[in-house]
């Protein structure tokens, strides 16, 4: 029998084991993120040709240091493993392990090996483990371990090979061996399991027992079975975990010393202890830090928006020129003013979170985000907060769906729920395009103290509201939830290592990816909405614009042009969003706006971002010019306030602006994301309401005291 | 009264005894500290909170808290 199905295989291992590494390198670019069933834990999935000139699906598992999970993420590593009989049931399982760190990385390899899965250790590493002095025994290890074991290295895609050709060998398919001694009251239960519901394997059993809340597999009848035969023995969940590990780390210990050939010398870790010594400084380590931050925002404003005007021209010509090369008519409107320009929204991101992203991978890769959690744990913690938190409110800095989705790896519930309620305000790009062309409008463009450029001391002044409001929060927040819930920071401080620029890349590709496709469906929606909007209106007095414009105008004289504009101006006030602008104005009138940002607001309800692309729209429509395809900023800056006869856009209400976005929640896709964390309303709800209470309020005391 | 290991000072070398708070004790163990085991406490983040220690040949952080829930022989 010839079965097509593709052998699955999945990468366990330890965080920091290189499993990232071997990931990239066995699927090149042929990787996808999606979801595992039922659960929001994303799952890097690729495929890798084997030498059998076959293909296989190589999943890539959440780190952990145990089979026993300490947070959602790390709970899908111990479903899947305990999970024998799904379709989706791994045909190899690869265990990554650190050689210069093998101790911990076999707890964990014991115990997948115990659950009775067709593995192979790959002891990564070897040129650590080499520096450091130590070598090992393969074939004593492997006889011990009953699984085969091959050395590699990750970052040199050294000995993959030999790891491909384990994946298709079929001897050695199950271990027989086990390291596991079970505890007498768990005898009885587990040979019950194993009899009533035919799981094969005792430490998987007995994995059933303890884990009654990562058994989500089992249909309910099953997982019912499995209750009853815990509560008739009366076995606790967790009693014996202690036990052994201990046994575990003593089997290890004596494995180690047979296999060992070369005992340890530390000296090679100075190098990582002498960075630390400054990195972790009590006056430089913040200095350092600080100075990253300011570097990120920098090469973000000076590097990012060149790539971004060139985006910005491309699309208009592009645009332009549909226009005038179509046939005239609705669909080519829809194409050269929907649909383009809608696209072009999306892809001017691209160059900001390819940066951003290459900056988060790389503090990543080289272990100083460790650090940064490290240096900001005792401080994060009066806020309510957890050190664990900083990355994802590092990440807020990019996008805040991947943020979001990054506060998994905080174990504790209230921390979590804080950090994701606080996270939207740290300033994302998605505000970026609208700070970059309000502080275009209103802040001089100047040169201060030598080096700083104002316009970028202002933005940098935003980032940090932002932040501050996002802290402020945090402590309201984290204490009007009361839980008693233990916090605690069990962290690895990874050695400091070059990262690896391959990995920097994949992360970049990842990212810009998934905000395309995730984020991307709703800007171009939204930006065709939109353009129908402003394009329609009820009843004909669309259609009697001209009509209606040459009354009122029946005296004056009138250039073509002018005419047209007027009558431009006339469709946009009629057509749906003029409306929906109108009717809002009364409650926006007080911070400055009238009803044309009205329409933006609304607009960007959906993602801040369409803010720009909705004024670009209202303007370009309101004044169309043939001639004279200008930028944004410069049909800004000539719109005029009809109250004053003075510019639109004076300070007062651009600083509104910039608080406004600062702090609204203006972003459905988020909304979206915690509303699937949270599996609920409540937060995403409470989350919308605070957030836009606090910028209409904001932007209002910043109006008033302005004007 | 046993001394623990937020008593410790840079440098200083210890063996680990046992554990003071059950819950704890399952993580900490899993991450390699073991009771007999020897820890090494390497430095103190600039607050004073956390503190770096090495275990079972690799750095671990730690809560002030937590540290202190690791009792050591010396």
């Amino acid at each position: 029998m010839t079965s097509t199905r593709r052998s699955r295989i999945v990468l366990v291992g330890n965080p920091n084991s290189g499993k990232s590494s071997l990931f990239n390198f066995l699927t090149g670019l042929n990787q996808k993120i999606g979801n595992f069933p039922g659960v929001t834990v994303d799952k890097r999935a690729g495929s890798t040709s084997l030498p059998d000139g076959t293909v296989a699906e190589v999943v890539d598992l959440p780190g952990i240091y145990s089979i026993y999970p300490r947070s959602l993420d790390e709970r899908i590593v111990a479903e899947v493993l305990l999970d024998h009989h799904s379709p989706a049931a791994p045909d190899k399982v690869v265990i990554i392990v650190d050689g210069s760190n093998l101790k911990r990385g076999l707890l964990l390899a014991t115990q997948v090996i115990d659950l009775g899965v067709p593995a192979i250790v790959a002891m990564n590493m070897m040129d650590l483990a080499s520096k450091a002095g130590i070598s090992y025994d393969f074939k004593k290890l492997s006889e011990r371990l009953g699984v085969p074991v091959l050395g590699i290295n990750a970052r040199k895609g050294i000995g993959l090979e030999d790891l491909k050709k384990q994946l298709i060998s079929k001897n050695g398919a199950a271990p027989i061996k086990q390291v596991f001694a079970m505890p007498q009251e768990a005898v009885a239960p587990v040979a019950e399991l194993r009899g009533q519901l035919g799981v094969d394997n005792d430490y998987e059993a007995y994995q059933f027992l303890e884990q009654p809340n990562s058994l989500t597999f089992l249909s309910n009848e099953r997982s019912g079975a499995v209750e009853v035969i815990r509560k008739r023995h009366g076995f606790f969940p967790g009693k014996f975990q202690g036990a052994e590990t201990i046994n575990r780390y003593s089997y290890i210990q004596q494995l180690l010393d047979e296999v060992v050939i070369k005992p340890s010398n530390e000296s090679w870790r100075d190098r990582s202890r002498m960075l630390d010594r400054i990195l972790l400084h009590k006056v430089w380590g913040y200095v350092i830090f600080f100075g990253i931050l300011l570097l990120i925002f920098q090469s973000i404003f000076a590097w990012a928006t060149v790539l971004q005007d060139f985006i910005d021209a491309t699309f208009a010509e592009i645009s332009s020129w549909l226009g005038n090369n179509l046939p005239a008519g609705t669909l080519t409107d829809l194409l050269s003013e929907g649909i383009i320009p809608g696209i072009g929204g999306i892809v001017i991101f691209v160059p900001q979170i390819a940066i951003l992203f290459a900056f988060i991978s790389m503090l990543e890769e080289s272990g100083y985000m460790a650090r940064v959690v490290f240096l900001m744990d005792k401080i994060m913690r009066k806020f309510g907060l957890n050190g664990k938190s900083v990355v994802p409110l590092i990440s807020g800095v990019a996008c805040a769906i991947p943020a979001v989705m990054a506060t998994r790896t905080i174990d504790n519930w209230k921390e979590r729920i804080t950090t994701i309620l606080v996270t939207p305000l740290m300033s994302c790009s998605a505000r970026l395009p609208v700070f970059t062309i309000l502080i275009a409008l209103v802040v001089p463009e100047k040169t201060v103290l030598g080096v700083f450029n104002l316009q970028g001391l202002a933005l940098m002044g935003l980032y940090l509201l932002g932040f501050g409001a996002a802290l402020i929060s945090a402590l309201v927040v984290s204490w009007l939830i009361r839980v008693k819930e233990r916090s605690y920071l069990i962290m690895e401080l990874p050695m400091y290592r070059v990262p690896k620029w391959s990995n920097v890349g994949y992360t970049i590709v990842e990212k810009t990816r998934t905000f395309v496709w995730e984020a991307g469906k709703v800007i171009l929606a939204i930006s065709i909405v939109l353009w129908v909007l402003a394009s329609y209106g009820p009843g004909d007095e669309m259609a009697r614009a001209e009509e209606a414009v040459l009354d009122q105008n029946a005296n004056a004289r009138l250039t073509e042009q002018g005419l047209a504009d007027r009558v431009e101006a006339y469709k946009l006030e009629h057509s749906y969003a003029g409306i929906i602008g109108k009717s809002i104005e009364p409650l926006i009138k007080p911070l400055g706006y009238d009803w044309k940002i009205g329409i933006a607001l609304i607009t960007s309800f959906a993602a801040r971002e369409v803010f720009v692309g909705t004024i670009a729209t209202i303007y370009s429509i309101g004044s169309v010019d043939e001639d004279d395809s200008g930028t944004i900023k410069e049909r800004l800056r000539e719109e005029v306030n009809p109250e004053t006869g003075g510019p639109r856009f004076t300070p007062a209400v651009g600083f509104s602006l910039l608080v406004f976005y600062t702090f609204a929640m203006q972003c459905m896709s988020t909304l979206a994301v915690v509303y699937r964390e949270t599996k609920g309303w409540k937060w995403p709800m409470i989350q919308l309401g605070y957030m836009t209470t606090l910028a209409y309020l904001s932007a209002l005391f910043v109006y008033q005291i302005m004007s | 009264m046993s001394q623990t290991v937020a008593q410790m000072r840079p440098g200083e070398i210890a063996v680990i005894s046992g554990f003071s708070d059950d819950e704890l004790s399952v993580k900490l163990m899993e991450m390699g500290c073991l009771p007999g085991g020897s820890i090494r406490f390497n430095f103190a983040a600039p607050f004073g909170d956390p503190v770096c220690v090495s275990v079972a040949g690799y750095d671990l952080s730690l809560r002030l808290e937590e540290a202190a829930s690791i009792s050591i022989l010396n």
